[in-house]
Order: C-alpha cells, then structure tokens, then sequence
C-alpha cells in the first residue's frame, strides 16, 4: 500500500476495506489486485483508472462476488453495512441485478444472441420481482430502453442483439441494469468498444441517469478523459494496487505519483497536443 | 413461403439430378450387363440382343438416363409383350432376379430399418448429450478423465467387432438376450425390444461417443461467454443460468450434426444388420452386393443420397428457426 | 461408424452449422517440434499409443521374418489342428492355441492365426496410409485453393465438394468396389476412399486459409508483389501444418476402419491375401464355438485403431495449449 491512501472520513455507502484478489500461477499465488480500499457515499460517482492489466475489471468482479473459481478473494466489501463477502451466495443473488447492476465492455458479446433483446431485459427485471406479469414486465422494458433513447422502443425490443450497432447494444445493456432501479451501476470500460462519438453519447446518457435516479456509480476505464466527465473522486490503479485517490480537480491540477501524471499526459487536450504523444512507458517499472 | 426455402429447395432438386446422374453413370459404366442376368444361364447370343433391345439397354445412355427419370416420376414398363413388368412410380429401378421392383424391396424392409434407426438415435442422443454436459460440469475432475477415455474407446471400436462381443458375451454366455431376430411391435412389445437392444447398442456407440465430445467441447465454451457472465450479474438462479443461457447457445450446434447424422444412417446402419442378420434396407444393399443385383444396389445408393440431400435441407431450415442470428440473415 | 472421419471433422471446424455464419478457426501457431515430443511423451496414453503403433509397423515390415520364426505362413493349412468331425473346430482349447499355433489357427482351414495377423496388417496399414496421404494432399491442395482465389475457384471447388458429402459415402464405396472388376483391389480401396474422403479435409483447410490470407502477413507478402500459387503455398501452407498433423493422424484410424469395415463386407482385400476386417468377417458363423477367432483380430484392429485416435486426441490437445499461451 502506498502513502496516498486517504479515506473519507464519513460511513460510505459502498466501503471496500482490503480487497485482495489472487491466482494461482505455476510460480505460486500472485496478487491481481492487493489491499484495495474504495469508498462511496450514496449516489455519488466514482473513477478507478488504470492500464488493462491493473487488476480494475476484476475489483469489480470481486465486488459483485463473481470472480474466476480459480480465484481467491479476502477483505470486505459492505453495501450500506452489510458485507456482501459474507453473504451466502442466495442473498448475494438478490443483490446482483437487483441492488447493484453491472455494465460490461463488449455490448455484443455480453448479450446472448439467442434471445430477444427484450427477453433479456425482462429477464432481469423478473428474476428481482416477484408475480411480475410477462405484460408487466415488458412495459418495464419499454420503459427502460426509451429511457436509454432507443427510438421505435415498442419495435425494437422484439429484435436480436446482431440486429443492434455497438452503441445501441451498449444502451440496451444499460437499460437492462436499469430496470430494476438499481442503488449502484458498475460500468466497466462501457465504451472502450465503441466509436468516439458514440462514446461520448454513452457518456451523457450515464451522466443523465445519475442525475435523473440518483444511482451511485463506480465507473472502470483506462481513459482519464473519460472519468473526468461524470466522476468526482478517482482511484489510480496500478499492478493491482492504488497509487493515488481523490477528487478529480485535485488529481487532474497536481498529481501526486508519477504513474496518474504519465496517465494525465495520455489524455489529449487542446492546450498541449504533446502531451498525447507521450508515451507511458516513461514511468517504466511494472508493465 | 421465404424466398431463401425456394431457393434452397431449387438447389436441393439440382443437387439430387446430379446424384442421380451420377449414379447412373457409374452404374452404366461400371455393372454387368444386366440383359445377361435377365437371360439367366444357358442362354444364346441372340437371345440376350433380343432382351437388350426389349429392355431398351441397346439405346444411347442419355435416352436410358431420360428413361429411369421418367420411371421415377412416374413409373415404367419393362420389356413389352407378355414378359412385360410394371414399375409403379417412383420407380427406382426393377430386380430381375427378385423379380420385384427396387421401391417395392425397399419399402418391405424399411420398417426394420426405421426401428433400427430411430432407436439408435435416440439411444445415442440421451447418452451422448448427458454424458457430455457430465463431462462439462466435471471438467478436469476423474469423472472427465474417465469419460474421456471411454469416449475414445467408444470412437475406435468397429461396430461389427463390438456386435461380436456383445453377442458372445449376452447371447451366448449370460444368455440374457435371444439372438436378433426382427419381432414385429404388435406381435410382443418385449421380445421386440430384446431384439433391438443391441443392433441399437452398437449403432448407437461411436455416435454417442462422438456426441460427448461434441456437447462437452461446445458447454465448456459457451461457459466462457460474456453473456454468462451478464446473466450470472443479472443475479439469475443458476439453473436459469443454465438452461437458458448455456445449454442453448451450446446445444443448437448439436442438433445440426444430429440432422445430418441421422439422415445418414441408411447408408451407416449397413453393417449392423448385416451382422445381427436384420432384414432391414441396409442388408439388403450387402445381400445385392453379393449376389451382384445391381439394379437394388443402385437403388438403394439412391435413396441414401436423396435422404443425406434431403436431411441437409431440414437441418438449414431448422437452423433458421433456432438461431435468430441465420433467420434475420436469410 | 468409421467410414466418412465426419466425427473430427465436425469437432475441428468451427463452422456453427450450413448456413451459419462461420467463424474461420485461427491457425494453432506451428508448435516447435522438441516441445511437441517433449509434452507428448510425459503424456502415458501418447507413449502407450506411440509404442504400439509402433510395435504393428515393426510386425508389418519384418513380417515374413517373424512368420519363419513362428513357423507357419499365412497361406498354409494345417489339417492337424482342426477336428475334421466336429466340422473343422481347432483342436485343443482356446481355439488351438499352442506351441505351434501361438494364436491358434482358423477352424475350417487351419490356417495360422498369427501369421494371417503379421501378414493382414500390412493390407490394413498400406491401404490405410496411402488413403491418408492421397486425401491429405487432395484435401490441402483444394482447400488452399478454394480458400485463397474466391470468386469462382471457391464456388467450383466447393460445389463439388458438396456433392461429394451429399453422397451416402458407404453405400457408394460399396456399390462401385462391388461393380469393380476384384484384380489390385487395393489401389480401388484407396481411390475410392479418397474421392470420398478429402471434401473433408478441404473444408477446414478452406475455413482456415480464408482467415489466414486476412492476416497482415499475408497481406504483407502480396504487397511486396508475390501472388498467387507461390504465395499461398510459401506463406500460407507453413501456417496450416499443425491443423494437417492433426488431422492427418486422425484421418490413419478412420481409413483403417473403413478398410476393414469393406473387408468385413466381402468387397474390401480378396481372398486368400489376409486382413484383419476379413478375418473378423470369416469369423462371423464361428464366433459362438472359437470365440478367440474374432477376439484376437478384433482386439488388434481396436487398439490400432484407438492408439491413433488417442495420439491424434493428444496431439491437438498440446497444440491447441500451445496457441494458448
């Protein structure tokens, strides 16, 4: 753990306390992720950045407790206090999807290209509500995927996902986490797959929700231009472990370690275009 | 009716004209004159010319393919005069040492042929299927090693040395089963299915073998999708997760190679009756090959293909139906 | 059944059904050779596969040594084995296996077991291995073809290619052997189950040669102006030996079973040359009274032909790790 480790002093509605991910290798067990520290108070939102292979993806795995097998986790992850680690996975089922909702990289591949874009938002929605009726629950769907601005909603929830682009794909992802209203939307790289434009429209369509339902929002990306949009508190991640945390202004006006600075320069601004020509590997150590 | 059907079904008819003709001409090319079997022995120069032209075997090959054509449509005369012989349509050729047309033999013997079939796919369909999605919840325990290895001991055993073994050591030894004989349905449910154990036992081996390795390579991998892991954070039950998410995605190929297995089995159920002595279709083509009746051998290729062609077609149309990526495509 | 190798063909395609789209497999990079060995022989079911395919080769090539040593040739009757009264039923238990009769003899004619195993094996094997090697190159040179010139080589190509797997392959194998005059019905055995036999192989070739002519190598290569036949047999071909030796090793114990699957129906080897699948097939009346008649044939010809399929199952498998890591 690193010195820049400062915790909000407040009771957080989401408190990760020494997260630590490992797997076995042929060479013994390695830490992806070590001691990882997350705080976040209702409805707030918040950024953990870092290069593919910093061990983000998997915190957010070990949050919704659906590591690998292969993987081991310790430390604790309370949800408004209650430790999710310790649920038994039947609790823990009710929690997912329900409470905390999940948005993935790859909207193609993260769809099931046998069912009907509606089926799958229904499905979610069904499984948390209890005597749903099938009319009910596709209202729901409706509901959700005009939320998201998919257009002809009604019509469209009859396709499949082929017959979607990437980024309409991705707002049927997020209306499916929507459904169920959840208290926490974990959005892991949602546009690295996409095209720049329709990136940015991902983005709002985020920033809308938050406003419009107050839902709290862990947002994963390797792209600090991307957090510094809709978040307002920022871990660094690096090889597994933390390298610096706080409010987006602070670590955009002075950061701290060298790794966020290296990050910094990768994001193009107008005002030092050579900036984006930098390369991280600068920082050398770890890759 | 979708415009894609008709043009499958066009290519279908195409297909099934070249495999006749094929066929045909490696019959025309290939088999003894069949005016000299008509003849029989002691038979005179003249009188095979006469039956030759009788028969129309003195005519241009295309005019005799044009012929066996028209048979099929809508049957045939052989010969004229009093030795004249009806073949009904569709005529696939008549038997002049049966003294029987080719479709008569065949329909005769299709219902043994079916049971042996369809038991068969049945049988290898359960087993493999089960066994493979075992073999997938299990993966790298023993319980897969050894299934692994039993797999690929059902893959490399000849189903005629399989069926001797079985023989030998149920009928012979434990005397557990009666010798295979093809006991009508009706006549006693029991002795009927005693009968067809194990012709259905050895058919159904090297399918369900290969069905394994098939459903258990195909569950590992869709276990691996992403969509897996959205309906697991969907916080689904698992056995949702399963039979919706898993098993369909990892069992639509199944049902290709099962469609296309199946409507091979005329042709791979061959040596099963012949060793269990199965008065089926299959036997029948070994019992011409012998006494060297090309018109049933001939006959008999024919309808293999026309079920493998006709086999393919429904396997692309069922797969429009359960796969909603292919439907929107075609 | 062994006769088409529809089995390894539909688990090395990717193709997810006619129709559907497919997936071109990516080539499993060419596994350097010592690595291969090394990892196969920690493999006990590889070293045992290896060793007795292994052992049948030695006994095909040295065959007529070993029958002076065992002292009868495949084509001699030995009247003083059988039991003329009881129909010609070996005498002696196990079906006359002795001193002078290591595997017994043949009831009827009294012929030597053993040597018609030595002896049959080298039908078996040479059939099987010239089918393999007339299918592999049939199968890789349409299927490079056919993958590399789309447009209308590929349409041709696979168009035949259809017609050729629509064909009910046993029934026609039968049929025109059959129809066939029986003089050199080996090289017939092997024409005929090659003409048969390589669409299969062609279609995985195609699958892989149509992603590979993507790759940026290729695209390199066809930049720096080489072009056609040179190109896909320099650039693409290396990239496809690991899927050949694959299949390749797959494709030895399914020609071997189709072999003797003919054999065993009267239109494979003729007689009096022995092979395993006619020997099973002469067994077939007798196997109540001398059971050891079609067990020792049977248990030979099944382990050859697990040996290769469990070598190929093993070979892949270390292959397809390699592309892993």
């Amino acid at each position: 753990m690193t010195s820049t480790n400062r915790h909000p002093t407040q009771a957080g509605f989401l408190e990760v306390r020494d997260l630590t991910v490992s797997f076995p290798t042929a060479t013994g067990r390695v830490d992806v992720v070590s001691h990882l520290d997350l705080d976040l108070e209702p409805g707030g939102a918040l950024g953990i950045v870092g290069e593919s292979g910093s061990g983000k993806s998997l915190t957010s795995l070990a949050i919704m407790g659906l590591l690998p097998d292969k993987a081991t986790r310790s430390g604790t992850v309370r949800l408004d206090g209650e430790d999710l680690t310790a649920m038994p996975e039947s609790r823990l089922r009710r929690v997912r999807g329900d409470r905390v909702a999940m948005i993935f990289q790859d909207p193609l591949s993260s769809l099931n290209p046998y069912y009907t874009v509606g089926a799958q938002i229904e499905e979610a929605y069904r499984s948390h509500r209890r005597g749903v009726t099938r009319r009910q629950a596709h209202r729901v769907a409706v509901e959700a995927m005009e939320r998201v601005h998919i257009k002809d909603a009604a019509h469209r929830i009859d396709h499949y996902p082929h017959q979607f682009s990437g980024g309409m794909r991705q707002r049927v992802m997020i209306a499916m986490a929507l459904t169920t209203e959840p208290e926490l939307l974990i959005a892991d790289e949602p546009t690295t797959a996409l095209d720049v434009t329709v990136q940015a429209q991902i983005l709002a369509l985020l920033q809308e929700i938050r406003r419009d339902t107050g839902t709290a929002l862990v947002l994963i990306t390797h792209d600090l231009a991307v957090v510094s949009e809709i978040t307002d508190h920022i871990v660094v991640m690096r090889a597994g472990e933390c390298v610096e945390r706080g409010p987006v202004e602070s670590i955009f006006s002075d950061p701290k370690h060298p790794y966020t600075q290296a990050l910094l320069d990768a994001v193009p601004r107008i005002d030092d275009e050579i900036g984006a020509l930098r390369s991280l590997t600068t920082t050398g150590g770890r890759p | 009716m979708p415009r894609y059907l008709v043009g499958r079904l066009a290519g279908m008819a195409g297909v099934l004209l070249l495999v006749c003709l094929f066929t045909y001409a490696v019959f025309f090319l290939l088999s003894p004159d069949p005016a000299v079997q008509v003849c029989g022995k002691s038979c005179t120069p003249e009188r095979i010319d006469q039956i030759r032209m009788n028969l129309g075997l003195d005519r241009p090959f295309w005019t005799q393919f044009l012929s066996f054509l028209g048979g099929l449509v809508s049957g045939r005369t052989y010969g004229e005069g009093a030795n004249a012989v009806e073949c009904a349509a569709p005529c696939l050729g008549y038997s002049f040492q049966s003294s029987q047309s080719v479709t008569d033999m065949i329909w005769q013997r299709l219902p043994v042929s079916a049971t042996v079939a369809v038991g068969a796919a049945v049988l290898w369909l359960l087993v493999g299927v089960v066994s493979g999605l075992i073999g997938a919840v299990k993966n790298g325990t023993w319980v897969d090693r050894v299934m692994t290895g039993l797999t690929l001991g059902g893959l490399s055993i000849p189903n005629y040395v399989l069926a001797l073994v079985l023989q030998f050591v149920l009928v012979v030894q434990l005397q557990w089963l009666p010798f295979p004989q093809a006991v009508p349905f009706g006549e006693d449910p029991g002795r009927w299915f005693l009968n067809f154990v194990m012709p259905w036992i050895v058919l159904a081996v090297g399918y369900a073998a290969a069905y394994t390795r098939l459903t258990r390579a195909n569950v590992i991998d869709t276990l691996q999708e992403n969509f897996l892991r959205t309906a697991r954070a969907k916080g689904l039950a698992p056995h949702l997760v399963w039979r919706r998410h898993a098993l369909r995605p990892a069992l639509t190929p199944v049902v290709t190679v099962f469609g296309m297995d199946f409507a091979g089995l005329l042709g791979g159920a061959l040596i099963t009756e012949t060793v269990f002595g199965l008065n089926g279709v299959g036997k029948m083509a070994a019992d011409s090959i012998a006494k060297n009746d090309q018109p049933v051998i001939m006959g008999v290729t024919l309808l293999a293909a026309f079920f493998v062609v006709i086999g393919n077609v429904v396997v692309d149309v069922v797969y429009t139906v359960i796969d909603p990526r292919v439907r929107v495509a075609a | 059944m062994t006769i088409a190798p529809t089995e390894l063909e539909v688990e090395l395609s990717a193709d997810s059904g006619p129709g559907g789209p497919t997936q071109p497999v990516g080539p499993p990079p060419a596994a350097s050779r010592p690595r291969l060995l090394r990892a196969l022989s920690r493999d006990v079911g590889a070293v045992l596969s290896a060793t007795y395919i292994g052992l049948i080769v030695l006994m095909a090539v040295f065959a007529p040594l070993i029958v002076m040593v065992s002292g009868w040739t495949p084509y001699e009757f030995d009247q003083t084995a059988i039991d003329p009264n009881l129909g010609g039923v070996p005498i002696g238990p196990w079906g006359g296996i002795s001193s002078t009769h290591w595997f017994g003899v043949e009831p009827g004619s009294g012929r030597d077991i053993f040597a018609r195993i030595v002896y049959g094996v080298r039908v078996s094997m040479t059939i099987a291995l010239a089918a393999t090697a007339l299918t592999t190159a049939l199968g890789v040179t349409f299927g490079l073809l056919s993958g590399y010139f789309s447009g209308k080589v590929d349409h041709a190509i696979s168009r035949v290619m259809d017609f050729l797997m629509a064909f009910p392959a046993l029934i026609f194998m039968i049929a025109v052997l059959s129809a066939l005059p029986a003089g050199n019905r080996g090289s017939l055995l092997v024409v005929v189950i090659s003409v048969f036999g390589w669409p299969y192989l062609a279609r995985i070739v195609r699958g892989q040669t149509m992603s590979l002519s993507r790759r940026e190598f290729v695209e390199a290569a066809r930049a720096s102006g080489a072009s056609g036949l040179g190109l896909v047999f320099r650039e693409i071909l290396p990239n496809l030996r690991s899927t050949i030796i694959v299949m390749v090793t797959l494709a030895v114990p399914g020609y071997i079973g189709t072999e003797a699957g003919l054999s065993f129906l009267g239109v494979g080897v003729v007689p009096p040359e022995p092979s395993w699948g006619q020997m099973i097939a002469s067994s077939v009346s007798w196997y109540s009274v001398v059971p050891t008649y079609f067990a020792i044939p049977g248990l030979f010809l099944f382990l050859l032909v697990l040996s290769f399929t469990v070598l190929g199952d093993r070979l892949r498998t270390v292959i397809d790790s390699g592309e892993a890591r």
